[in-house]
């Protein structure tokens, strides 16, 4: 709990409800008849709307990506390392647009919203959202803030996808691209991982077919269960040995089933609290966006061709204990745009924190992305002078 | 303006695919973009350097070169590669020279010249391992792990079926002089090639 606000923090912020009523046609050939997308904005739009960027989030992420709500807050939103006053994302040059993604369960409309044609809660019924869904629901918000092109879109993770979604439909309505810790589509570990994810939650007899808001439960077992896979992906082995060894919660072991090592009561606590936070329905749509993503697909799975026809600049930064989406999966995106001559910069940054990486304020990552961005608030800056 | 990209500056057309190898800050990439209009990009390791290049707005590459150009370029990908000062540096200079020019169609590259006369005379004098202006480390501490003389590069050359286009023999400050061109391997600090497939 902040009792005075940092001086590189944007602050206390108020999200906001911005309803959409023109249908949005999904690529599951579903359609979305009206829509709210919950937005956080920081930073202030200049006089001729060049200095906007937008932040996509990963999987569990929303649209509360810097600040505070409340004094009360215990922690600010979830990429306060890098957005702020002075940050890589820094909001003296930048208004920076943030969204909960369609699908989500923080305010945007998703499975635990109604369905306004039954006046139901859609549950397990709310269609399943592709990245390029969001990414033209995005675009529909651009314009709602009267923004005609982005400075960059940036995002980590799933909100890499969502970056390089958006270069490739919407080429002309961004200037600069950063992915950072990305993967071009996933491999078959990484759907496995999501799999047995969904199978932890199906398993949870509170589950009810995702309709367990109507029968007043929570899969909250297959919820952590989920999670708690999930944190294994996130961290290396590395981490997990710095941060825990084998150290035991009392001392000895007890020879039962109980939390005995530091691991176990870290994942159990991740998973528990995510619960509290997180909608079992929104975890599987997620991961399901995740394992459709795959921009080349398109293009005769030629990465490069999908790539062909982006006009924005790109930067792509990958951290080497990165075991969900390695480094070696950062090279794929680089080659591809090399190979269609594309202005790539790539980064590889050392570091021990596995995928949760690009969340740390790493030295060598915020240099390479400060460097990055002032080159973009370069070009804006030199417009208006 | 540091002579040698000069000299470099004065072998490229302009509108050319550079590629450059060890780029550092990006200087000859800001220099030849700015005087000779070319595009292309940066390959450093060192990531505080990579920064400065992200700044400059040089679009570079992390990458070590001792595992090769072949995972980032396919052949014929730019008109020129350069490698300046780096050669001595790296763990596979003759695998490196064959991609260079496979990759572009002309490769340039710039190296200490071990025949230097002092270094000569410190080796076979002093018997010591040479510490120099252009080669300032100790035995111990160097990254130069493959130094080489004119002559030595030029027989690898030959051996690599490379052709020599261009050949500028430089003092420390990448001055040539009468003395360098009649005797290089005896008086040239530093050498710097222009180089095609054969």
């Amino acid at each position: 709990m902040p009792t005075v606000l940092p001086p590189d923090s944007v602050g206390l912020v108020i999200p906001q409800t911005l309803a959409f009523d023109e249908p949005l046609e999904l690529d599951s050939g579903k359609t979305l008849p009206r829509y709210d997308l919950v937005v956080e904005t920081y930073g202030e739009l200049n006089a001729d709307r060049s200095n906007a960027v937008l932040i996509c989030h990963a999987l569990s992420g929303d649209h509360h990506a810097a600040g505070y709500h409340g004094m009360e807050d215990r922690k600010p939103g979830w990429w306060d390392s890098a957005i702020g006053p002075g940050k890589p994302i820094d909001t003296t040059r930048f208004f920076v647009v943030c969204l909960n993604n369609l699908g989500g369960c923080r305010g945007s409309t998703g499975p635990t919203s109604v369905n306004p044609d039954t006046g139901r809660v859609y549950g397990p019924d709310f269609p399943i959202i592709t990245v390029a869904d969001w990414v033209r629901s995005q675009e529909r918000l651009m314009h709602r803030l009267g923004i005609g092109q982005w400075a960059a879109v940036i995002g980590g993770s799933l909100g890499g996808m969502q970056v390089m979604q958006w270069a490739i439909g919407f080429p002309k309505l961004l200037r600069h691209a950063a992915v950072i810790a990305a993967a071009p589509r996933l491999s078959a570990q990484n759907i496995a991982f999501n799999e047995v994810a969904r199978q932890a939650i199906f398993a949870d007899p509170d589950f009810h077919d995702g309709h367990y808001q109507e029968h007043g439960t929570l899969p909250r077992k297959g919820l952590m269960l989920a999670r708690m896979l999930g944190h294994i992906t996130y961290l290396s082995d590395d981490a997990m040995r710095a941060k825990f060894g084998r150290e035991l919660r009392a001392g000895k072991i007890n020879f039962g089933f109980d939390v005995e090592f530091q691991v176990e009561s870290y994942l159990r606590y991740q998973g528990a609290s995510f619960v509290d936070r997180f909608d079992a329905n929104t975890y599987l749509l997620m991961t399901k966006a995740l394992d459709y993503f795959d921009p080349a697909g398109e293009f005769g799975h030629d990465l490069s061709k999908a790539f062909a026809a982006t006009e924005a600049d790109f930067l792509v930064v990958s951290f080497t204990t990165d075991w969900r989406f390695s480094p070696a999966r950062s090279r794929e995106i680089v080659k591809a745009l090399l190979d269609v001559n594309k202005h790539v910069s790539y980064a590889e940054i050392e570091s021990s924190h596995g995928h949760d990486a690009f969340l740390v304020p790493i030295p060598d990552y915020m240099n390479v992305f400060r460097a990055y961005m002032g080159r973009v608030a370069a070009e804006f800056t030199k417009g208006e002078a | 303006m540091r002579v040698d990209l000069e000299i470099i500056g004065d072998w490229i057309r302009p509108g050319s695919r550079v590629l450059d190898l060890g780029c550092g800050e990006c200087a000859l990439l800001r220099q030849l973009r700015d005087s000779h209009d070319v595009t292309g990009y940066g390959l450093e390791l060192n990531v505080e350097k990579l920064a400065r290049c992200v700044e400059g707005g040089i679009p570079v590459i992390q990458a070590n070169l001792d595992q090769g150009l072949s995972p980032w370029f396919d052949a014929g990908s730019f008109d020129y590669v350069i490698m300046t000062h780096t050669l001595q540096a790296t763990r596979h200079p003759e695998r490196l020279l064959r991609e260079m020019v496979s990759i572009g169609r002309e490769a340039i590259v710039t190296f200490p010249n071990m025949g230097y006369w002092k270094n000569r005379v410190q080796y076979a004098l002093g018997g010591r391992m040479p510490v120099t202006r252009a080669l300032p480390y100790g035995w111990f501490d160097t990254p130069n792990i493959h130094l080489c003389t004119v002559r030595d590069f030029e027989a690898l050359c030959d051996e690599l079926g490379l052709r020599i286009l261009d050949r500028e023999i430089v003092d420390n400050r990448h001055r040539s002089g009468r003395l360098m061109r009649l005797m290089p391997n005896l008086m040239g600090e530093a050498a710097v090639y222009r180089l095609e497939k054969a």
